[in-house]
């Protein structure tokens, strides 16, 4: 088995940004473990031996010309914003009163 | 009169070149045919009447001037809520992004648009492209044409049931591990994941980013091909994009239609994809349709790949990992909803990760929490690491096999549509519904699903898988219609002939920003 506790759930949540409840940490901490008992699998064949694979059709230095082309207006930038002011986005305090 | 919604892609552009028939009554015999039946489907998100109607008219008028234009102009398409529409709300099945209309197309919708093809709306799919059912839609499920007590696949449930249900005759879908063959599959309709970097994914809401591809989803091969010839090839705008020039996929469609096109074709069947666990209809009639290439003249030869046991442990570390990393664009700051926290002081963190409680529906969750504990230091080589390694050694058994045959067969899904609710409190069953898709989004060579019968248990289609080396998307669509061409002479018609009549219900639902 694995030993993910619900603390660490509620680390994981914060650190990805998402107020998760107590009944929703719970439920996740159960399943993550179910998830990552299957999953941990993959260290049966990950020998030291076998090279890492991250991208399927590897490519490398892709680059496209140095000039300027036409991109987005900031009205049309800004259009999805939940809120903006001017022509900025408007965002909640960053830092914290403490 | 001929029944418009019932021809393929390739019999409308023929009508429409010679104008027996004109873009707009084809676009209005779509657009009739989703208000009557779309309430009872719900395959589309958003329909968009006016715009589909005036933009066929415009076709119609150009054609009339005599301009030259595409195959498919004219043609009606509907587009997966995934991909980026400057003119229609784009949400992934998602709350997050409830409403949000980008300022931009995906390169694939521009391309569409270009080629004169008429965007009917955008079409229903699991939130983020997480799931093989479209439950996790946070709009409600797309049902099954075949049966409406049953799920369609996902996460493209929506382009795969558009299509069978004669809604639109083309579809564009995404599939990360299996999210447009395995619809396919279930629906009785056909499905193409290209090679990786073969289609733009510039304007795709990405998932996994080194597994997602966007493909076409059709009723035939050949209209699969037509339209993987206009949404194909190099892109600027996406990083990834492969700078290959790429043969004519229609053309190697037709080339399979040729008398013999099976005929020492080397076909291998994946002996890992083939036995436990697959419904015995999906058994049967995968033996049969190996019989019928066989007696046409192709060698089947069984290949092992010992390593895609580990595909799925490998995949569902990969993608959440990924899908963490991208899903972090959702900050409530430059587009999607924004929520405050019921208590405490504002601030962006706290307005961000009520936000995203808010606006994240279950497995989406469940898939960052699982992709940030992958990362995590201390967790990152035995998880993330590990699953890079299996990557390797899926391509290398993909090389392996390709080394002694030309296609690589299995079914496309263990099973044929299920019934909602079935998996839904079991994650990891819902998971175990791509163990014959996946792969290939591991190690990047394309693959098709298309139809290969009913299974006589419960008289649902089951599809074929077909995959082929990276790069040669052309190998699949000249094998794929040649088998298509092989089954279907041997029923004496297509299979989604045998799709029960929707009957139609009182038509709004759909209408135009119901979303």
């Amino acid at each position: 088995m694995s030993e993910i506790t619900a603390e660490q759930v509620a680390h994981l949540a914060n650190l990805a940004r998402i107020d998760l409840s107590p009944e929703e940490i719970n439920r996740l901490t159960t399943e993550l473990g179910q998830i990552v008992d299957s999953v941990a699998k993959v260290a049966e064949v990950a020998t030291p031996d076998v090279p890492a694979t991250s991208h399927p059709m590897p490519l490398t230095n892709v680059f496209r010309p140095d000039t300027v082309v036409p991109s987005l207006t900031v009205e049309q930038a800004l259009s999805g914003a939940p809120d903006h002011d001017g022509d900025k986005f408007r965002v909640p305090a960053i830092l914290d009163e403490e | 009169m001929t029944n418009l919604i019932k021809l393929s892609a390739a019999d409308l552009s023929g009508l429409l070149a010679d104008r027996s028939v004109s873009s707009v009554e084809v676009t209005r015999a779509h657009l009739d045919h989703i208000a009557a039946v779309d309430t009872d489907v719900h395959a589309f998100l958003h329909v968009a009447r006016d715009a589909a109607l005036a933009t066929a008219a415009r076709i119609d008028a150009r054609r009339a001037a005599g301009d030259v234009l595409g195959p498919l102009a004219g043609v009606p398409i509907a587009i997966k809520d995934v991909l980026a529409t400057q003119d229609m709300p784009s949400t992934a099945g998602s709350k997050i992004l409830e409403g949000w209309i980008p300022p931009y197309d995906a390169t694939v919708v521009r391309r569409v648009r270009d080629a004169g093809l008429i965007p009917l709306g955008k079409t229903n799919m699991d939130e983020f492209a997480m799931g093989s059912s479209t439950e996790f839609s946070a709009y409600g499920p797309t049902h099954n044409p075949w049966d409406l007590d049953r799920i369609p696949g996902g996460s493209g449930g929506g382009s795969a049931a558009a299509v069978s249900s004669f809604e639109a005759p083309l579809a564009l879908g995404s599939d990360t591990g299996g999210s447009i063959r395995q619809p396919a599959a279930v629906t009785g309709s056909v499905g193409v994941k290209p090679t990786y970097g073969g289609v733009s994914r510039y304007g795709s809401i990405a998932l996994a980013s080194s597994l997602d591809q966007v493909g076409p989803v059709t009723r035939t091969v050949y209209d699969a091909a037509l339209l993987h010839d206009v949404i194909g090839g190099h892109d600027p705008l996406d990083s990834t994009s492969l700078t290959d020039s790429w043969p004519s996929m229609a053309a190697a469609a037709r080339a399979g239609l040729a008398d013999g096109a099976l005929k020492g074709v080397r076909v291998g069947v994946i002996r890992e994809l083939a036995g436990e666990g697959f419904q015995p209809g999906v058994r049967q009639r995968f033996g049969e349709t190996l019989a019928l290439l066989a007696a046409a003249g192709a060698e089947i030869v069984q290949v092992s790949a010992p390593n895609f046991e580990y595909a799925i442990a490998a995949y569902y570390l990969i993608l959440p990992a990924e899908a963490s990393s991208n899903l972090a664009r959702f900050d409530s700051v430059r587009f999607g909803i924004r929520v405050n926290p019921a208590e405490g002081p504002l601030t962006s963190e706290r307005v961000m990760a009520a936000t995203r409680d808010a606006g994240f529906g279950p497995e989406v969750k469940r898939r960052i929490i699982l992709g940030t504990y992958a990362l995590s230091a201390g967790y990152y080589d035995a998880y993330y690491g590990s699953a890079q390694k299996v990557r390797t050694l899926i391509q290398r058994d993909f090389d392996a096999a390709f080394a002694q045959v030309d296609v690589l067969v299995s079914p496309s899904a263990p099973t044929t549509a299920f019934k909602f609710g079935e998996k839904m409190t079991d994650p990891m069953a819902m998971y175990l519904n791509d163990v014959t898709t996946i792969p290939a989004n591991l190690a990047g060579v394309p693959g098709m699903s298309l139809p290969m019968g009913l299974a006589p248990e419960d008289g649902l289609p089951v599809g074929l898988q077909i995959m082929a080396p990276a790069k040669l998307d052309a190998r699949l669509y000249t094998f794929g219609a040649a088998v298509e061409r092989l089954l279907e002479a041997t029923w004496g018609h297509t299979l989604l002939s045998q799709a029960p009549e929707l009957a139609p219900t009182e038509m709004f639902a759909s209408e135009e920003g119901v979303v």
